[in-house]
């Protein structure tokens, strides 16, 4: 199948489940107990505050009719207005989301650089202690809960050796040094989770490809292990991972809620829960509609990486 | 006796296979040292009025952040509540908001993967488009998103965990049901004439447990994380109840002057998180069927 048909059949396949997305979002609103045009008024009871309330926010037509002009709306972009900063939840929105992206790329980054060594190491080293130690540290990333290892990591290079800011967050573009010393901490604790998933992924396909019939005929040509192991072994058990990193890249985007939280970072994760404690829910909305937007359409470069990667597909 | 080097499909009746998952199991010390861990967690939270050597709620104002000492094993917190008597009630908190919402998602999600596997056609379209939809949102924000929406409390929160647990297993249960229904004794009992239902309950059914059990165990253990994250955010178990999640926001405040208020309730959710994620790949790899 040639790629562009395959993108455009994945991209048709996106709109079904992107418009069940908006539905359930749509939905959350309906759990709120009571009328929302009375919430709107605050104190103001006035019959006719609250007429208006209602049909400035199309309240009194029906529920199909209000998702119909809500998504109408998201389409074109209006996510509609924050209650608490009284401006556009799409210019919220577009001023943290370089924030979060900064976090999950230098998460990534992290996640990569001890992920993919600790697998190559625990592959080649299969049944040794370095395989069980790199087994344990991998199985502890995933199981830390991330906001307890921010707090730990606070704890022991802002509060004792005061080698870090606690938390706080500096544009790079203001200052980059600062911005990296704010950065550092969070995208470690975030990177170690997805560190754990990398490495697991990455000890099976290389202890899949280092039993390969290509692998064997390497070594009987003679080529140096370490050849083997990152030329013939690890190249091709890279493919599988590219796809993984693409997932967890769109998990980080939006896992990142507690961290954000605790290191007092300004992208999505505080966004969400800044517009839960404020009763902002266009806001938490939009948060949660963006958020599925972005890990679908990396669901989907993962899936396009996967076929580029792998020419049998393509056949 | 069965050896294990024999393949479970050569022997006879379920007993066996039993028998063998068993064995493989505790072969493994870790996954019995897991299996040990989550089951003193179960012991805990049951047995917590009667193990807890303080009242979890009752204030003590002369011994206010006190450190670890013979009276209070693990320190006070902020208003001199004894931390270890709320550790061993926060596994109330934990064990509740994990264990039910899960079993009720399993519960659910069992008939509706049949259903949907088995039945196919536009009951399985609409199904999965639905599921589909739910998956697209990660696990934490719909329980952060929902436990917004319905308000504050333990209860909300074990709603909200349960409703994001659900679209996993559906797939899965969808899933395995799809395959199992492919397989050769599936045939042979349509073959001998047992009706649609009853090869769904007698046959499908039994087959399908294996990897929902592995994947029960992994999705308790994202619970037990989510329920300290709502806690942690203020919007599952509220104070002054103890919940792991909360006695840990309120040990941010205190980090300098009272860091052991933080150290032992990440070190439980640790423990029991990385405890079922060792019994999970435990569980896996004695079930996987390519042992069979």
């Amino acid at each position: 199948m040639p790629l562009g048909l395959y993108i455009a059949r994945r991209l048709a396949a996106l709109v079904p489940t992107l418009l069940v997305v908006s539905v359930l979002i749509f939905s959350l609103q309906q759990l709120l107990p009571g009328d929302p045009a009375l919430a709107l008024a605050g104190e103001e009871h006035d019959a006719r505050v609250v007429a208006a309330i209602r049909a400035k926010y199309h309240l009194d037509k029906p529920v199909a009719v209000q998702y119909a002009i809500w998504l109408g709306n998201v389409v074109h972009g209006d996510f509609g207005q924050s209650l608490r900063n009284r401006i556009p939840v799409s210019e919220l929105l577009a001023s943290k989301l370089p924030v979060t992206l900064e976090l999950a790329g230098c998460s990534m980054l992290i996640a990569l650089l001890l992920g993919i060594p600790a697998g190559v190491l625990s592959a080649t080293r299969k049944g040794t202690p370095i395989d069980a130690a790199a087994n344990l540290l991998a199985l502890s990333g995933l199981s830390v809960p991330h906001f307890w290892l921010g707090i730990m990591l606070i704890l022991l290079f802002a509060v004792r050796l005061g080698w870090l800011p606690a938390s706080g967050y500096v544009p790079p573009w203001e200052d980059p040094l600062k911005n990296l010393a704010t950065i550092l901490l969070p995208s470690f604790v975030l990177g170690t989770g997805v560190a754990g998933v990398l490495m697991r992924h990455t000890r099976s396909a290389m202890l899949q490809t280092l039993d390969a019939d290509y692998v064997r005929t390497a070594r009987a040509k003679s080529v140096p292990e370490r050849l083997v192991v990152l030329k013939h072994a690890l190249r091709n058990a890279l493919i599988p991972i590219i796809t993984l990193g693409a997932i967890e890249f769109g998990r980080l985007l939006s896992g990142a809620v507690l961290t954000e939280q605790i290191f007092a970072i300004p992208g999505f994760g505080k966004l969400l829960v800044d517009g839960v404690f404020n009763r902002d829910y266009a806001v938490v909305q939009a948060v949660v509609l963006v958020s599925a937007a972005l890990y679908l359409a990396l669901n989907l470069l993962a899936d396009i990486l996967y076929f580029f990667a792998n020419p049998r597909l393509r056949g | 006796m069965a050896d294990a080097r024999i393949p479970v499909a050569a022997l006879v009746g379920p007993r066996a296979r039993r028998y063998l998952v068993v064995k493989r199991l505790v072969r493994r010390p870790a996954t019995v040292i897991a299996a040990l861990v989550v089951a003193a967690f179960v012991g805990l939270a049951l047995g917590a009025p009667a193990l807890a050597p303080f009242n979890p709620t009752a204030t003590n104002f002369l011994a206010v952040r006190q450190p670890p000492s013979a009276v209070y094993l693990l320190g006070t917190d902020e208003v001199g509540r004894d931390v270890l008597s709320r550790l061993i009630w926060g596994a109330r908190a934990s064990l509740l908001a994990s264990l039910i919402p899960v079993t009720i998602a399993v519960a659910v999600s069992i008939p509706l993967g049949l259903l949907s596997g088995y039945a196919g056609g536009w009951v399985d379209g609409c199904l999965m488009r639905l599921n589909d939809g739910m998956l697209a949102i990660p696990f934490l924000i719909v329980a952060i998103a929902l436990a917004a929406f319905l308000g504050p409390s333990l209860t909300n929160a074990m709603i909200a965990i349960g409703i994001a647990a659900l679209p996993t297993f559906l797939r899965l249960a969808r899933g395995t049901a799809l395959a199992i229904a492919l397989e050769d004794y599936i045939e042979a009992a349509r073959a001998l004439g047992g009706s649609r239902r009853r090869i769904a309950v007698r046959h499908i059914l039994p087959n399908m447990l294996p990897p929902l059990l592995i994947q029960t165990s992994i999705t308790v253990a994202a619970a037990i994380i989510a329920e300290a994250s709502l806690s942690f955010l203020g919007l599952g178990q509220q104070p002054p109840a103890p919940s792991w999640g909360s006695m840990l926001n309120a040990a941010q405040r205190y980090l300098s002057q009272a860091p052991w208020m933080a150290l032992y309730p990440g070190l439980m959710i640790f423990g029991i998180v990385m405890a079922l994620n060792t019994l999970g790949d435990g569980l896996r790899d004695a079930l996987d069927p390519r042992h069979y």
